[in-house]
């Protein structure tokens, strides 16, 4: 790792990234411009969520990776590689361990505390983007508080289908000011992000960062007839038993049969480390 | 019993094994070298130069042995190398008009000072395979001649001494640069330019010929087309002067507008302008059409609403490798959100079933 600086980038690359992460934490839930720089891995795999958690860094740091709220996706599996090579640092798969957690998809269900950094990958920072495609008038609308377009959409989801037909990167408003997009996390992770930690969002290819900081209040919106329901899939997961967390879905025969697990992985082990048990699995 | 899938890192591993062995192919034939691919592909190695935005024919000709000849693979190669540069300092611009030219023609004056120099183009081959290079020839050799003595005269400089083509006035101004800064919107015709200079070729291509067939048309004519080898020279604060560093090959395209003037001006051209790295002609060109459309706003044209001419729609996708990054990025895992999805699309179903149940019902 000699032929790199500290966690990749050069000092004033990092420097020019902390004041964007300093600005954003000061306006939260502000899209703070950052100069992205071109990574090694592609944009789409995390670059924005990568250069964040190479600015944050420290060599003292314990850094966990999770894709889909899992540590052995292949993409997490690549990014904790990567920093184990340029940082150096200490990797774990813990939650509880982890100072530094860079995550795509998911919000760990351990609850984080006030010592720990939560990094989110984030692909389109603008929540108002698939309203106004123009980043001149949705930077306008963010200026002058006018989100009319969003809850009109809400509505028309309520007038259609019954119900807000968003179940992913579900629009937050941050301490009543900024809507803010929580990256794509499934809607049942919306009420985790009021959180005692520090969590940053980089989006790299649209040169975006921003921040909620310790405490946050990060509301989704709804309506007082209507209000935000977080949903989970019905059931408890098959290897050990909560009923609180996250499920992924998974086919397991060729006749269509599925079964419902943890989508955080960490969780579940140590789950089943405490005995809890779940119906696949012989006590 | 079900066991959650593992073994990401393994799968890696094994993955890039392949891939290296997938490279190099039939270890029959000989391995290629970069000096062949340097010399022998080297309008593709231009285009890696120009498109990774980094002047080193031998990085290109590395990166593009290793993407396996996937020239935006290879760009992306190369643009990575570059963040892990430091950035010593800015040239002076590049005097294209002392530019030691390979090729120059002009498509709006017969004849012009200096002549027209094709120099070595596709232009007017036939395009029949030529069999002969399948197998092993015998290097061709062209006749020389006597390199010019004098600089070539841009061509638009002479419908600038005359007044009927807009004069580009120097603003002075130092261009930001889209490297450093990110990029914001509007942005001026210097950041505009950059971008340009660094987007897709096929991009561009495209954008430029929807100009031409009428989506926010602009008739353009090649005032200029010129390739051929500029100085580099950098200020050395500790001297006091300019030290040239290095060369550059370039494309440099003028293109003549019309522009039937508008309540303020009288009738006169303008001009759209490309300039790429290497011999690389139909992205110069196309970069011209382009930065002309660009230029609605300030010439005082109407807004078609044609795609070549709205900035944002321009700059913000040109950039292949942020284009290839995010349309890629859908092959990765998306499983927490498409069981979001589905829980969702089963509840509405549910209901709608049931809505219509009571209503048959009733």
């Amino acid at each position: 790792m000699s032929d790199y600086n500290f966690a990749y980038l050069d000092e004033p690359t990092k420097r020019m990234i902390r004041r964007a992460i300093l600005k954003g934490l000061a306006i939260p839930g502000y899209q703070v411009p950052f100069a992205s720089r071109e990574m090694p891995m592609p944009y789409g795999w995390g670059t924005g969520g990568v250069q964040v958690t190479a600015a944050t860094l420290t060599p003292s740091d314990t850094l966990k990776v999770i894709d889909q709220g899992a540590d052995d996706t292949t993409n997490a599996v690549s990014i904790r590689r990567f920093f184990q090579r340029v940082a150096g640092v200490a990797t774990t798969e813990r939650t509880a361990e982890a100072t530094v957690i860079q995550t795509r998809h998911r919000v760990p269900e351990t609850p984080l505390s006030a010592d720990q950094i939560l990094v989110y990958q984030v692909p389109i920072p603008e929540p108002l983007r698939f309203l106004e495609p123009s980043e001149v008038e949705t930077r306008k609308m963010h200026a002058l508080e006018e989100y009319g377009l969003m809850h009109v959409k809400l509505y028309e989801d309520i007038a259609r289908h019954g119900e807000i037909a968003t179940s992913y990167a579900y629009p937050v408003q941050v301490a009543g000011r900024y809507v803010m997009d929580p990256s794509p996390i499934p809607k049942f992770d919306n009420p985790k992000l009021e959180s005692p930690a520090i969590q940053l969002f980089g989006a790299g290819r649209e040169q975006r960062i921003y921040a909620l900081p310790p405490y946050t209040r990060a509301a989704s919106l709804d309506f007082e007839d209507h209000p935000f329901d977080p949903s989970r899939a019905d059931h408890p997961c098959a290897l050990c038993g909560a009923t609180d967390s996250y499920l992924d879905e998974v086919i397991v025969d060729d006749e269509g049969g599925r079964m419902f697990v943890c989508s955080d992985t960490d969780y579940c082990a140590g789950r089943r480390a405490a005995g809890h048990r779940g119906t696949e699995v012989a006590a | 019993m079900y066991v959650a899938v593992k073994g990401g890192e393994r799968a890696i591993d094994n993955a890039h094994a392949w891939l290296a062995e997938a490279r190099r192919g039939d270890t029959s034939v000989a391995d290629l070298s970069l000096a062949q691919v340097r010399e022998q592909l080297s309008l593709a190695v231009n285009r890696v130069m120009a498109e990774g935005a980094l002047y080193d024919p031998d990085l290109a000709a590395l990166a593009i042995k290793q993407a396996r000849g996937d020239l935006i693979e290879a760009i992306f190669l190369i643009r990575a190398y570059k963040t892990t540069l430091p950035r010593l300092g800015y040239s002076r611009p590049v005097e294209t008009g002392a530019m030691r030219v390979m090729r120059r023609v002009s498509a709006t004056f017969k004849d012009v000072p200096g002549g027209q120099i094709l120099g070595p183009t596709f232009d007017y081959t036939h395009r029949l395979l030529d069999f002969t290079l399948a197998a092993e020839g015998a290097a061709p050799e062209a006749a020389q001649a006597e390199a010019a003595a004098e600089d070539l005269p841009h061509v638009l400089g002479y419908l600038d001494r005359e007044g009927v083509i807009q004069p580009e006035a120097d603003g002075g101004a130092a261009p930001g640069d889209l490297t450093r800064a990110p990029l914001e919107l509007p942005a001026d015709r210097a950041l505009r330019l950059q971008a340009l200079a660094r987007g897709d070729e096929g991009f561009l291509l495209g954008l430029a010929y929807s100009s031409q067939r009428g989506y926010g048309r602009n008739h353009p004519f090649v005032g200029e087309l010129r390739i051929g080898a500029v100085a580099v020279e950098l200020d050395i604060p500790e001297l006091g002067f300019a030290v040239e560093i290095g060369e550059l090959e370039l494309t440099e395209c003028e293109t003549v507008n019309q522009f039937t003037g508008s309540r303020t001006q009288p009738a006169q051209f303008t001009r759209g302008y490309g300039l790429v790295f290497g011999q690389s002609e139909r992205k110069a060109i196309a970069m011209a059409l382009v930065d002309r459309a660009l230029r609605w706003k300030e010439l005082g044209e109407e807004d078609t609403g044609a795609p070549v001419q709205d900035e944002e729609f321009v700059l913000a996708h040109a950039d292949n490798i942020q284009a290839t990054g995010f349309l890629e990025h859908i092959k990765l895992p998306h499983y927490v959100d498409f069981q979001s999805e589905l829980e969702l699309v089963r509840r509405l179903r549910r209901e709608a079933a049931g809505a219509s149940d009571r209503e048959a019902a009733e």
